[in-house]
């Protein structure tokens, strides 16, 4: 019906009357409601609404009307279109509706499946055991002291009261450096970290120093040549046993649980005096029918690390006043702490770097 | 310590019915620790009883040996009263000797279960003892044959063998050597023990006074050896046997027993604590001097071992030479022996310091220089000898000659002043004065005055120097169990060092990474660095050597973490652990050949100067930081292909913990060992070199067991901390929109990327905002020995929307200086 008006009648165009323009609207309705998807909905679309629709096509020969009738056609064709075009837009959200609930269908996954494409890594046991001690006292005001493990023989014997014929000497089978005549050792104790501490700082001192020691224990289950120590130093007007107790009940508290204190029977070190030996009550079996505990082998008590007061001469030796300050100072084995709080029977696995090992512990503990 | 019940109690007593288990929780709780609670019989369960020897028949067999086929009367012990018909294979015995006999049901140590069973044509039932079977020693020399009046048949022979004795094993702190003793451990006893009493000190007896006719004694160092006393016994039954309750006794206690001589010599030293030396009298010649050695002397021990005597050495002489080491051990040409029948006893006090340092020396641990380098009793030397005297006369049915050589007095004890409030004061607890005082008498101490107590500590104390000692001997006695748990009040404190924080933010980002945390230890062999393949003039071959490494293979302090971490990666792949990502963190020992450190004085604080030069006396000890990397790094799966470990990923490492204390690191090519030649990244933080990473040579991997591939780095942790940023300043956004540029630059393949960048970066100028390397190729399109880099730039003003032609305009300097200063050429 395209080009020029051929069959003029200016006031009959077919394509214009009213039963027409319904036929085509009809016709178009039908289609749209025949679309089963949004591509047969754009043909529709091109066919029923488009530019070479019949409907524009119609629309294009109103101006052929006389212009009394114009009116009406511009009417009916309107009308037709805005129907046309409503239910194209509802055909439209349906079908988009119905496209995207088909797409996510088919996206569905197996959420079971593996996800892990890097192992995790770890922190060793013992670097978290040391961290979770030093928190506990930092948690208390205390501070972290830290010294070289390579030390001068004065600081890790003669300022701690252990003399060069001191027997208690033999007790620690020291590595000792070349040239011997340099007196460098590795350290057997923490406790040269002490002596630092009083030469360094001013009382009151509060601190803890974990860190590696060494001695020439040949290695097996029980005995490491390098093992992990925690020493504790309080130097204050007016500190007392009472006052060294109370910290090590409550370490062992925080440590192994409410309720589990210590137990002091006398020993001996050289820096401390008196001294004691600190049993912590079993946390597993907490003393009562101790009998098949394996954790403290029925004894209800496991012994767990030395302590006392610390001997003037120690003060002396680092500077302190020991007409006005008395200390407390006490030790413990990290790594045996943390077999016995974590059932461990053989400490080699601490040192042998097996990373299923270490892996276990993830980075707290 | 090993201590007999039985023998503790002949010296106290205990109220009745107190359990063994009693008295070792108390001493336990006053400074005796109980190790063990030891039986012999503990392992013998069943009748264990007296038998009489009947009729035994011997019956050769066709293997050559001879049995005996015994018939036996236990009594009623059997339930028959019927003689048991038991099989012997032992000869030294006859019918009517009584016999240890172990019938059906028992069992001996080891588990050894005891039947009626069929052996050499008889039903034997049970078994007739040996000492070994009963775990009494290991005499094989034939069966247990008792004396004639032991007792009757069908009795318990527990407690005729002593098999029911129960030892005490105590751990003896070196400030209570007097409980190295019986006599000791008495005391103790009474002390600790509610209720105990009547304590006996076997060294109250009666001496007799000393005279002229002893066997002469010159002691030459009088410090050395403050006191000696000789004695002699002459004939003397070299084969008379040690009597049974001594050769328990000191078995239980630990020791061997020898010959009567020389038992009765153990044997009063267990008692007394006060080691005695037996000389066979008629092998010493003349006059016995006690002096120091002299240079070049030299001695052959008792344990057959020839030694060179120092200057600080105490040796006891006669007209021969030197015959022994003076409370130490004895000589040779003197030794007692299965000939000899006169005994010359010497009971010395030795100075405890000479004692040490000998043994120290002369690498001899022995049960008397134990107790004398500990310190014992100097006051108990002329009773100890009579004691032996008195043993060998009555065991051995020799003559004690009168003459009695004392040398010297005894040293006395220092009176020290003790505040008479001081236990209460280091306590915590109220001790009164008049309780410190009671607690001091009651461990021997003689305690005068009042407010300030002047107290001379007991001779067998020689522990007890200063004030603060006494405290303890009064606290230990209230009772540790009783100090109160009070907690003190700690100023605020600054929590951790800002270095500390860092280290744990170091390993937890490497862990957050994949790694694992691994810890060896620092010790290092030649071998180990010669596998990681270091030149000889690598400063890493410069260590500290230690005098007494446990193994010759590694007797160095590590430089380095390398060795270490790397035979660890290699024990993970050796478990099957193809993929392993570890680190380790922990100081590495570098010699500064400073020192020596000196051994400063005690009786005051070091001045600042001496306590510097100690610091500067000991070699440097950063903390480094090394990682190593093997298998996939990625895992391949469902979501594709598994990537390798690469090079990169050892670099990435140290980023990651660089990044982490706000650190930007640069890499440049570098050859070291133990890395790959082409593949080692030197690692530097703002120009200061921190470390290396990057791909480990192929012979360093199969020298440590691992695959090809292996990435490993090692950085010094402290320089990075040292740099870390500490106040990280906020950043502002420009709002304004971003143009985006790409290039490909061309440039010869040994050009750094690093370089390439940083003169893009310069050229580009103020707009640039960020520049990134996104691809990176060879091939024919590039050409022989070439490389294309691309990069996407992006540019931004901070305060206005960029004009047209602006960016392009700086990628185009960018490119220009790229140019210049690498040769690159911008691809078409
Ligand atoms: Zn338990």
């Amino acid at each position: 019906m395209s080009g020029p008006n051929t069959d003029y009648d200016p006031v009959e165009v077919t394509p214009l009357k009213a039963d027409q323009v319904e036929a085509m609207r009809e016709a178009a309705l039908a289609a749209i409601a025949a679309a089963p998807d949004l591509d047969a909905l754009k043909q529709v679309r091109i066919d029923h609404a488009g530019d070479r629709s019949p409907i524009a096509l119609a629309n294009r020969e109103i101006g052929a009307l006389p212009p009394q009738a114009r009116k009406d056609a511009g009417q009916r064709i309107g009308q037709a279109r805005g129907a046309i075009n409503q239910a194209l837009a509802a055909r439209q959200v349906v079908l988009e509706a119905e496209h995207e609930e088909r797409m996510l269908a088919e996206e569905t996954v197996d959420v079971s499946l593996p996800t892990t494409r890097r192992r995790p890594g770890g922190r060793h046991p013992i670097t978290l055991q040391s961290e979770l001690i030093a928190d506990l006292f930092v948690a208390m005001g205390y501070e972290v002291a830290e010294g070289p493990v390579v030390e001068a023989e004065w600081l890790n014997f003669d300022a701690l009261n252990l003399g060069p014929d001191h027997p208690a000497r033999t007790m620690q089978d020291t590595f000792w450096t070349e040239p011997a005549d340099h007196h460098v050792v590795l350290r057997t104790q923490t406790s040269p970290v002490q002596a630092r501490t009083m030469l360094t700082r001013k009382p009151p001192i509060y601190v803890v120093c974990p860190g590696r020691v060494f001695r020439t224990d040949e290695y097996d289950a029980t005995h490491s040549p390098m093992f992990h120590q925690v020493e504790g130093l309080v130097v204050d007007e007016g500190i007392t046993m009472a006052h060294l107790k109370g910290t090590l009940d409550h370490f062992a508290s925080q440590l192994f649980g409410d309720g589990i204190t210590t137990r002091f029977r006398p020993s001996y070190f050289p820096f401390t005096e008196p001294s004691a030996e600190v049993d912590v009550k079993c946390f597993v079996c907490r003393g009562v029918e101790s009998d098949a505990c394996r954790t403290c082998r029925g004894e209800g008590w496991i012994e767990w690390g030395g302590c006392g007061v610390v001997n003037p001469r120690v003060l002396v030796a680092c500077g302190v006043d020991p007409e006005v300050y008395s200390g407390f100072a006490f030790g413990m084995g990290i790594d045996r702490s943390f077999m016995f709080r974590h059932n461990l029977e053989d400490l080699r696995p601490l040192f042998e770097g097996d990373v299923r090992f270490s892996s276990a512990f993830g980075t707290e503990i | 310590m090993k201590a007999p019940l039985s023998w503790i109690l002949d010296h106290v007593d205990v109220p009745a019915g107190t359990t063994t288990e009693e008295i070792t929780d108390r001493l336990t709780l006053t400074g005796l620790k109980l190790e063990a609670i030891e039986s012999p019989g503990r392992d013998i369960t069943g009748p264990l009883v007296v038998g009489r020897v009947l009729t035994m028949e011997p019956e050769p067999q066709k293997n050559g040996k001879t049995i005996n086929w015994c018939t036996v009367d236990v009594g009623d012990a059997n339930g028959t009263g019927e003689p048991q018909g038991i099989v012997c294979g032992a000869h030294n015995f006859e019918p009517g000797d009584l016999v240890v006999t172990v019938l059906p049901g028992g069992v001996l140590p080891g588990g050894f279960a005891i039947g009626a069973r069929k052996t050499y044509g008889h039903l034997s039932a049970g078994m007739i003892c040996s000492a070994a079977e009963l775990g009494l020693g290991d005499d094989h020399d034939g069966i247990i044959v008792l004396p004639a009046d032991a007792g009757a048949p069908g009795e318990d022979v527990r407690p005729l063998l002593g098999l029911d004795e129960e030892t005490i094993e105590f751990e003896i702190n070196p400030d209570r050597a007097y409980a190295l003793s019986i006599r000791g451990i008495a005391r103790e006893v009474l002390v600790s023990v509610e209720g105990a009493s009547s304590f006996r000190d076997p060294v109250l007896r009666d001496t007799p006074p000393a005279d002229d006719a002893g066997h002469p004694v010159v002691v030459e160092d009088a410090e050395g050896c403050p006191v000696f006393v000789a004695r002699r016994v002459s004939g003397f039954d070299p084969t008379a046997p040690t009597p049974d309750f001594m050769v328990r006794r000191i078995t239980a206690a630990g020791m061997r027993p020898i010959s009567l001589a020389v038992d009765v010599t153990n044997y009063v030293m267990l008692e007394t604590g006060r080691p005695i030396h037996g000389y066979d009298a008629d092998k010493v010649r003349g006059a016995i001097v006690v002096r120091r050695a002299r240079d070049g002397e030299r001695l052959k021990t008792l344990d057959g071992t020839e030694r060179s005597l120092d200057p600080g050495d105490l040796v006891v002489t006669d007209d021969s030479g030197i015959i022994g080491l003076g409370g130490v051990m004895g000589g040779e040409t003197t030794e007692i022996s299965d000939s000899t029948t006169s005994v010359l006893v010497e009971a010395a006090h030795w100075d405890a310091v000479s004692m040490f340092r000998t043994g120290r020396r002369h690498r001899i641990t022995s049960e008397a220089g134990k107790r004398n380098e500990r310190g014992v009793d100097p006051t108990v030397c002329e009773a100890a000898a009579d004691r032996v005297v008195e043993l060998l006369v009555e065991h051995g049915g020799g003559q004690a000659d009168p003459g009695v050589t004392v040398v010297g007095t005894a040293p006395t004890m220092p009176v020290i002043e003790v505040p008479g409030d001081l236990a209460a004061r280091v306590s915590g607890m109220s001790i009164t004065e008049e309780q410190s005082i009671a607690c001091l008498r009651a461990v021997g101490c003689d305690v005068a005055g009042s407010a300030t107590l002047a107290v001379t500590p007991p001779p067998w104390r020689p522990d007890l120097t200063d004030a603060q000692d006494f405290s303890e001997e009064v606290i230990r006695l209230v009772g540790y169990d009783k100090v109160p748990s009070v907690l003190p009040t700690p100023p605020s404190g600054r929590g951790l060092t800002r270095s500390q924080q860092l280290r744990r933010r170091a390993g937890r980002t490497l862990a957050g990474e994949g790694f694992v945390e691994v810890v060896n230890f620092p010790f290092v062999g030649v071998a180990d660095l010669d596998a990681l393949g270091l030149t000889a003039d690598d400063p890493r071959r410069d260590l500290l050597q230690l005098s007494n490494p446990l193994s010759a293979e590694a007797g160095f302090m590590t430089s380095t973490l390398l060795p270490g971490i790397l035979r660890a990666a290699g024990r993970n792949v050796g478990h099957g652990t193809t993929d392993v990502a570890i680190f380790e963190t922990g100081t590495v020992t570098l010699p500064r050949h400073s020192g020596p450190a000196a051994i400063l004085p005690v009786d005051r604080r070091p001045t600042e100067e001496e306590f510097a030069a100690l610091d500067a006396a000991l070699p440097a000890q950063p903390l480094h930081l090394a990682v190593v990397a093997v298998g996939d790094a990625v895992a391949g799966g469902w979501w594709g292909e598994p990537r390798p470990v690469v090079w990169s990923d050892a670099v990435e490492a140290v980023r990651s913990v660089a990044a982490a204390l706000g650190l930007e690191v640069t890499a440049s090519s570098v050859e070291l060992a133990p890395w790959h030649p082409g593949r080692c990244a030197e690692l530097s933080v703002e120009g200061e070199v921190i470390g290396h990473a990057g791909e480990v040579h192929p012979t360093v991997c199969k020298a440590f067991g691992l695959p090809k591939r292996t990435v490993a780095a090692e950085v010094d942790l402290d320089l990075l901390i040292a740099r870390s940023v500490h106040l990280r300043q906020a950043p502002s956004f420009s709002s304004y929109p971003v143009a985006k540029e790409d290039v490909a630059l061309v440039v010869d393949a040994s050009v750094p990327a690093a370089d390439v960048e940083s003169a893009l970066r310069e050229g580009a100028g103020e707009l640039l905002e960020s520049i990134r390397l996104f691809d990176v190729f060879t091939g024919d399109q590039v050409g022989e020995g070439k490389k294309s880099l691309a990069y996407a730039l992006r540019f931004r003003a901070p305060d206005r929307t960029l004009k047209e032609g602006e960016a392009a305009a700086a990628r185009d300097a960018a490119v220009a200086l790229a140019a210049e200063r690498t040769g690159a050429v911008q691809r078409a």
